[in-house]
C-alpha cells in the first residue's frame, strides 16, 4: 500500500424519478481512496460530504444480506464488498441495477421483484404435515449429505444480479430467471418438500419458465454466491422434458 | 389522513419479528409486519455461528439437556437475567428448533462414526453415535458445558431468516417494506399503533392496531464501529422511549464481541474458536491459557474480549495503522473444514482483507455486538408500563441474557420469544378491541408531521450526520469495553450538549420524498437519547457486571446491584432521561448467585444467597423422589402457554 492516496474518480448515475423535472444523468464526484476503501465507504464518504441527496442500499455491509447489488464497471457485483483498489485506473462508473424498478439514483426495488418471486414458485416446504408436528419429539431425521447440499443451494442472497445478466429476461418481462430455477432447484431437492414434478411443472414448464432460458449463463458469471446455475437448470429442464 | 388497521402490528421483520407475526396469524389475527428494507435482508441473516438448544445428539453434547443450558445462561448472564425467562427459554429452544426443520431449515446434521476435530490445539477423533445419525447435531461455543450451538453450515441466520419469512409469505402475512415506524400512537397508558413514514414516497401513515412489537433488533450503531448492519440504530427502542411510559431496561448492557476483523468490524462467527481456532498475539503467541486456564478461547464473549484488551494493553498487541490487534489463527482446521463450515468467514477474509484464513492470520479485535438491554417487558413480552406494546428479539429486554449473553442464544431468544410472546399477543387481540379516536391518531400525526416540516424549512442549523459521528467517538472513546466513572461523566456531560444541538438540524437536500438526510435527521436526535441512556446507565452502575466492567469498581456486587436498570423519557425538553431500578428476588432464584468460574471470584454477596441456597437444599432434602422436571417446577414454577409445556424428547434418553 503505497502512503500516496489516489484520487478516486466515481461516475454515478443520478435520477430521482419523485423529484419533479428531474432527469436521469451521469454524475462524476473524487473521492480520496483510504486503505482497504470499499465502495460503500466510498459512497457514504459522497454522501455525507458532497451530496445528502445520494441514494443507495446497504444493510450488512459484509456482503451477506444481498441489498448492494449494482452495475459496477458493468459488471452486476455487491458494491460493498467490492474494494475500491480493484480498478487500478481509479474510475468506478456506478449504475442501478437493470430490471428492477427503480427507486432513485443506485437503489431499486428488488425486494418487490423477490417477493413476488417467492410467491410465484411457492418457496415453502409443502406437506400438510409440517404445521401440526408434535415438536415435543425426536425431529425427522435427514440424510446429512442431503442437508448440506439443500443450503449450498439455499445461498442465495436475492441481490438480482442474475436478473441483470440475463437477456432472456430483458426480452420477456415475465421470465422466472435463475433466482426463481435455483429456489426452485432448493425445494425438488428436498425431501420435506411433497410437490410432485407435476406440480413443479405447472410453474416452469414453460417459456416463461425453464424452457425458455437459453443457457446463455450471464447468471453464473455474475451470481456473488458462486450457486451452480448451469448445472441446475440443466436437473430442472432434464426434469421437466420428463414430465411433457 | 392515511390510516392502516389490523389486530398486531409488527415493528421489524427479522426472526423475531416474523415469528410473532405467525404465531399470532395462526391464531386467526390478522398482522401487518413494518420493515426498513426487504424481511430477508435483515440483520438476522448475518448469524453464521448457530443457535443454541439442548438437543443432545452429537456426541460431545451427551448428557445436555434443559437444566444445563438453564445453567449455562444464567451464568453467561452473571446473575442479571430473569431467571423465569431464562427457564421460558431453554425448555421451549428444542420446539423451536424442531418446528423450524420442518418448516424447511436445512440444520447440520449428525454422521454416525469417526470424525477429526480440532480441541485445545489438538487433532482429535471423536465417534459420533450411529443411532444419532441424521439428527440435528451441534458445535462449540463460548461460555456452554456442552455442544449446544446448532448451525446449518456457515450460514444458520440466513437458513433461518429464509425459512420463517417463507412461512410467513405462505400464510399470506403482509411486510410493508421501506417503512420506517418513528413515533408510537398511545392514549392513557395504552398503545395504539405507530406513526409510519414511508421511505420511498416521504408520506406519514398511520397504522392502528390492538397489537404492537417492537421487533426492531439492537442498537449496536451507536458505536462508530460494530458488526451490526448499519440499520441496526435502535429505533425502534428509542420510538418507545419517547413515549414517557414504556421502560427500557438494562441500557448499558452493551457486549463486544472477541473477533471482528480490524479495521471495518466484521464479524468472525465465534464458530471460529468454536471448532478449535486459537487467539495469538504479536509473537504468535496463544494466550488465552495464560488468564483462563480452563475454558481458554471458549471463555464468555465478555470475558475474552476484557482479556484480550488487557494483553494488548501490556503491549502484546500486534500494531498497524488502525491502532493494535490480535490474531485469530484458524489455520490449523484445514482447507476443507473452512470452506464448508466457515466459509462466509473465508469469503470476508478475502473480499475485506486480501488474505487466505487457510494460510494467513486474521487481524482481529472486540468489537461492538449486542444489545442486551432493550424495550422492557414483562414474561409475556409486553411492556409493564405501557398496555398494548410488546416487544421480542434483540430490541428487547424480555431479560434473558441480563448483562451478557451467550453466542447462540440470540437468534435462539428471536424465536423462542416470537412463539411465546406471540401467543400472548393472540391473547391480547382475542382480549381488546381497537378504541382509539380519530382525534389521538391525528394528534400524533400531525406532531411528526411538523418535525418534518421544521426540518425542512430550517435555513441553518446542525449537520445530522456530524452530530451522529460525534455521538459514535464519545460511545467508542467513554463507553467502552473498559469503563471508569470519570470518562463516563465526560461522555454524559457531552451527549447532553449533542442532544441540544440535536434540536437544531437543517439539511442540504430539502425535499420530503426519499431522502437519505432527512432519515438520519430522523434518526440521530432519538440514537443520542439511546446513548444518554447507556452512558448514564453506566456511569450510574457502580459495580463490574458481565460485559459492563468498571475499572473503578470491578467486583460484582450483588449486595447493592443485584437489580435492572429501567430507563424512561418523561420529558421531552429535559436533556438526561430518568433512571430507577427493580430488584431481582434472590429468593425467588432457580440458581442462586454464585460465581461464573473466570479470575478471582471478588463478589460481594447478597445477604438473601445463603438464605435462598439453604433453601433450595431444604427442598431438594424434603423432595428426594423427584425427578429434574418436578424439581424445577419447586423451584422455579413455570407459566408459559400449554402448548410448550410437553417434555422433550432426546435421542438414548427419551423424555427424561
Ligand atoms: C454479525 C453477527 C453475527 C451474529 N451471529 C449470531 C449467531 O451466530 N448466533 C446468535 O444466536 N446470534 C447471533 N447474532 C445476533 C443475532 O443475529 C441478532 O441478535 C438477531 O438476529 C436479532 O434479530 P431480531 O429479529 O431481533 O432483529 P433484526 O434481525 O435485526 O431485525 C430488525 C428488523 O426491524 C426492522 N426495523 C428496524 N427499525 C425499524 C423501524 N423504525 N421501523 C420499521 N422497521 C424497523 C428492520 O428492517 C428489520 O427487519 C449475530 C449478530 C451479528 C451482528
Ligand atoms: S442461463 Fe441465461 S437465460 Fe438462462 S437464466 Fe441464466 S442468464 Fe438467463
Ligand atoms: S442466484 Fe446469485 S445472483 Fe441471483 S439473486 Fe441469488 S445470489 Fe444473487
Ligand atoms: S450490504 Fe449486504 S450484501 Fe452488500
Amino acid at each position: 500500500m503505497s502512503d500516496q492516496a489516489r484520487i478516486l474518480k466515481f461516475q454515478i448515475f443520478r435520477y430521482n424519478p419523485l423529484k419533479q423535472g428531474d432527469k436521469p444523468r451521469m454524475v462524476t464526484y473524487e473521492v480520496t481512496e483510504a486503505p482497504g476503501m470499499t465502495i460503500f465507504i466510498a459512497l457514504n464518504d459522497i454522501r455525507e460530504n458532497q451530496d445528502p441527496s445520494l441514494q443507495f442500499d446497504f444493510v450488512c455491509r459484509a456482503g451477506i444480506c444481498g441489498s448492494c447489488g449494482m452495475v459496477v464497471n458493468g459488471r452486476p457485483d455487491l458494491a460493498c464488498r467490492t474494494l475500491t483498489s480493484k480498478f487500478p485506473e481509479g474510475e468506478i462508473k456506478l449504475l442501478p441495477l437493470p430490471g428492477f424498478e427503480l427507486i432513485g439514483d443506485l437503489s431499486v426495488n428488488t425486494g418487490k421483484f423477490m417477493r413476488a418471486m417467492s410467491e410465484r414458485v411457492e418457496s415453502w416446504i409443502h406437506d400438510i404435515k409440517a404445521d401440526e408436528v408434535n415438536y415435543d419429539r425426536l425431529e425427522e431425521r435427514m440424510d446429512p449429505e442431503v442437508a448440506d447440499q439443500i443450503y449450498e443451494l439455499e445461498r442465495c442472497v436475492e441481490c438480482g444480479c442474475c436478473i441483470s445478466a440475463c437477456a432472456t429476461k430483458r426480452m420477456r418481462p415475465d421470465f422466472l430467471s435463475a433466482v426463481g430455477f435455483m429456489r426452485l432447484a432448493r425445494y425438488a431437492l428436498d425431501p420435506r418438500d411433497k410437490r410432485t414434478d407435476e406440480e413443479f411443472y405447472e410453474i416452469m414448464g414453460d417459456d416463461d419458465g425453464v424452457f425458455g432460458c437459453m443457457t446463455l449463463l450471464g447468471c453464473e458469471d455474475y451470481c456473488p454466491k458462486d450457486l451452480p446455475h448451469q448445472t441446475q437448470i440443466a436437473y430442472l429442464r432434464r426434469k421437466m422434458v420428463q414430465v411433457r | 389522513m392515511k390510516v392502516i388497521y389490523t389486530d398486531s402490528l409488527i415493528i421489524g421483520g427479522g426472526l423475531a419479528g416474523l415469528r410473532v407475526a405467525i404465531a399470532a396469524k395462526q391464531r386467526g389475527y390478522e398482522s401487518i409486519i413494518l420493515s426498513l428494507i426487504p424481511a430477508k435482508r435483515s440483520h438476522s441473516a448475518a448469524a453464521q455461528g448457530g443457535m443454541q438448544a439442548s438437543l443432545g445428539a452429537c456426541v460431545k453434547g451427551d448428557g445436555d439437556d434443559e437444566d444445563v443450558h438453564f445453567g449455562d445462561t444464567v451464568k453467561g448472564s452473571d446473575w442479571g437475567c430473569d431467571q423465569d425467562v431464562a427457564r421460558m427459554f431453554v425448555n421451549t429452544a428444542p420446539k423451536a428448533i424442531r418446528q423450524f426443520a420442518a418448516w424447511g431449515v436445512p440444520w447440520s446434521r449428525v454422521q454416525g462414526g469417526d470424525r477429526e476435530v480440532i480441541i485445545n490445539g489438538q487433532k482429535v477423533t471423536i465417534t459420533e453415535k450411529h443411532e444419532a445419525q441424521g439428527l440435528i447435531t451441534a458445535r462449540d461455543f463460548g461460555g456452554t458445558k456442552k455442544w449446544r450451538t446448532c448451525f446449518t453450515s456457515d450460514g444458520t441466520g440466513h437458513t433461518m431468516l429464509y425459512a420463517m419469512d417463507n412461512k410467513a409469505i405462505q400464510m399470506e402475512i403482509p411486510v410493508h417494506e421501506r417503512k420506517e415506524a418513528i413515533a408510537l400512537i398511545h392514549e392513557d397508558g395504552v398503545c395504539h399503533g405507530a406513526v409510519v413514514r414511508d421511505l420511498i414516497t416521504g408520506k406519514l401513515i398511520a397504522y392502528v392496531a390492538k397489537a404492537t412489537t417492537i421487533a426492531t433488533g439492537g442498537y449496536g450503531r451507536l458505536y462508530a464501529v460494530s458488526t451490526n448492519a448499519v440499520i441496526s440504530e435502535g429505533i425502534g427502542t428509542a420510538i418507545a422511549l419517547e413515549t414517557g411510559i414504556a421502560t427500557l431496561g438494562n441500557m448499558e448492557a452493551v457486549q463486544f464481541h472477541p473477533t471482528a476483523i480490524v479495521p471495518v468490524g466484521i464479524l468472525t462467527t465465534e464458530g471460529c474458536r468454536g471448532d478449535g481456532g486459537l487467539l495469538l498475539d504479536k509473537d504468535g503467541y496463544r494466550f488465552m491459557p495464560d488468564y483462563e486456564p480452563d475454558k481458554k478461547e471458549l471463555a464468555s464473549r465478555d470475558v475474552v474480549s476484557r482479556r484480550m484488551t488487557e494483553h494488548m494493553r501490556k503491549g502484546k498487541g500486534v500494531s498497524s495503522r488502525y491502532g493494535d490487534h490480535l490474531w485469530l489463527d484458524i489455520t490449523l482446521l484445514g482447507r476443507k473444514h473452512i470452506e464448508k463450515n466457515l466459509r462466509e468467514v473465508k469469503e470476508i477474509c478475502e473480499y475485506f482483507l486480501g488474505i487466505d484464513p487457510v494460510k494467513e492470520y486474521i487481524p482481529v479485535r472486540p468489537t461492538q455486538h449486542y444489545s442486551m438491554g432493550g424495550v422492557r417487558t414483562k414474561a409475556t413480552g409486553e411492556s409493564p408500563t405501557l398496555k398494548g406494546l410488546f416487544s421480542a428479539g434483540e430490541a428487547a429486554c424480555w431479560d434473558m441474557h441480563g448483562f451478557n449473553r451467550l453466542g447462540g442464544n440470540s437468534v435462539a431468544e428471536t424465536v423462542v420469544a416470537g412463539m411465546i410472546v406471540g401467543e400472548y399477543v393472540a391473547d391480547h387481540c382475542a382480549a381488546n378491541g381497537l378504541n382509539v379516536s380519530t382525534h389521538t391518531i391525528q394528534y400524533f400525526l400531525k406532531k411528526e408531521e411538523k418535525k418534518i416540516t421544521d426540518l425542512l424549512v430550517r435555513d441553518y442549523g446542525e449537520n445530522p450526520f456530524e452530530l451522529k459521528a460525534a455521538m459514535q467517538k464519545i460511545m467508542m472513546d467513554k463507553v467502552g469495553i473498559f469503563r471508569n466513572g470519570e470518562d463516563l461523566a465526560q461522555a454524559v456531560e457531552e451527549l447532553k450538549v449533542l442532544n441540544q444541538r440535536a434540536r437544531n438540524i437543517a439539511l442540504r437536500n430539502r425535499i420530503s420524498s426519499s431522502n437519505p438526510e432527512l432519515v438520519e435527521a430522523i434518526r440521530v436526535p432519538k440514537m443520542i437519547k439511546l446513548a444518554q441512556c447507556v452512558a448514564y446507565g453506566a456511569m450510574l452502575r457502580t459495580e463490574s457486571r458481565g460485559a459492563h466492567a468498571r475499572e473503578d469498581y470491578p467486583e460484582r456486587n450483588d449486595r447493592d446491584w443485584l437489580k435492572r436498570t429501567l430507563t424512561t423519557w418523561k420529558d421531552d425538553a429535559a436533556d438526561l432521561p430518568e433512571v430507577s431500578y427493580e430488584n431481582l428476588d434472590v429468593m425467588r432464584m432457580e440458581l442462586a448467585p454464585g460465581s461464573r468460574g473466570y479470575g478471582v471470584d471478588n463478589t460481594v454477596h447478597h445477604p438473601d444467597t445463603e438464605k435462598r441456597e439453604a433453601q433450595i437444599d431444604q427442598i431438594k432434602k424434603d423432595n428426594p423422589g423427584a425427578d429434574r422436571h418436578e424439581m424445577q417446577e419447586l423451584l422455579n414454577p413455570l407459566t408459559i402457554p400449554e402448548k410448550f409445556k410437553g417434555k422433550n424428547e432426546r435421542i438414548g434418553r427419551g423424555y427424561k
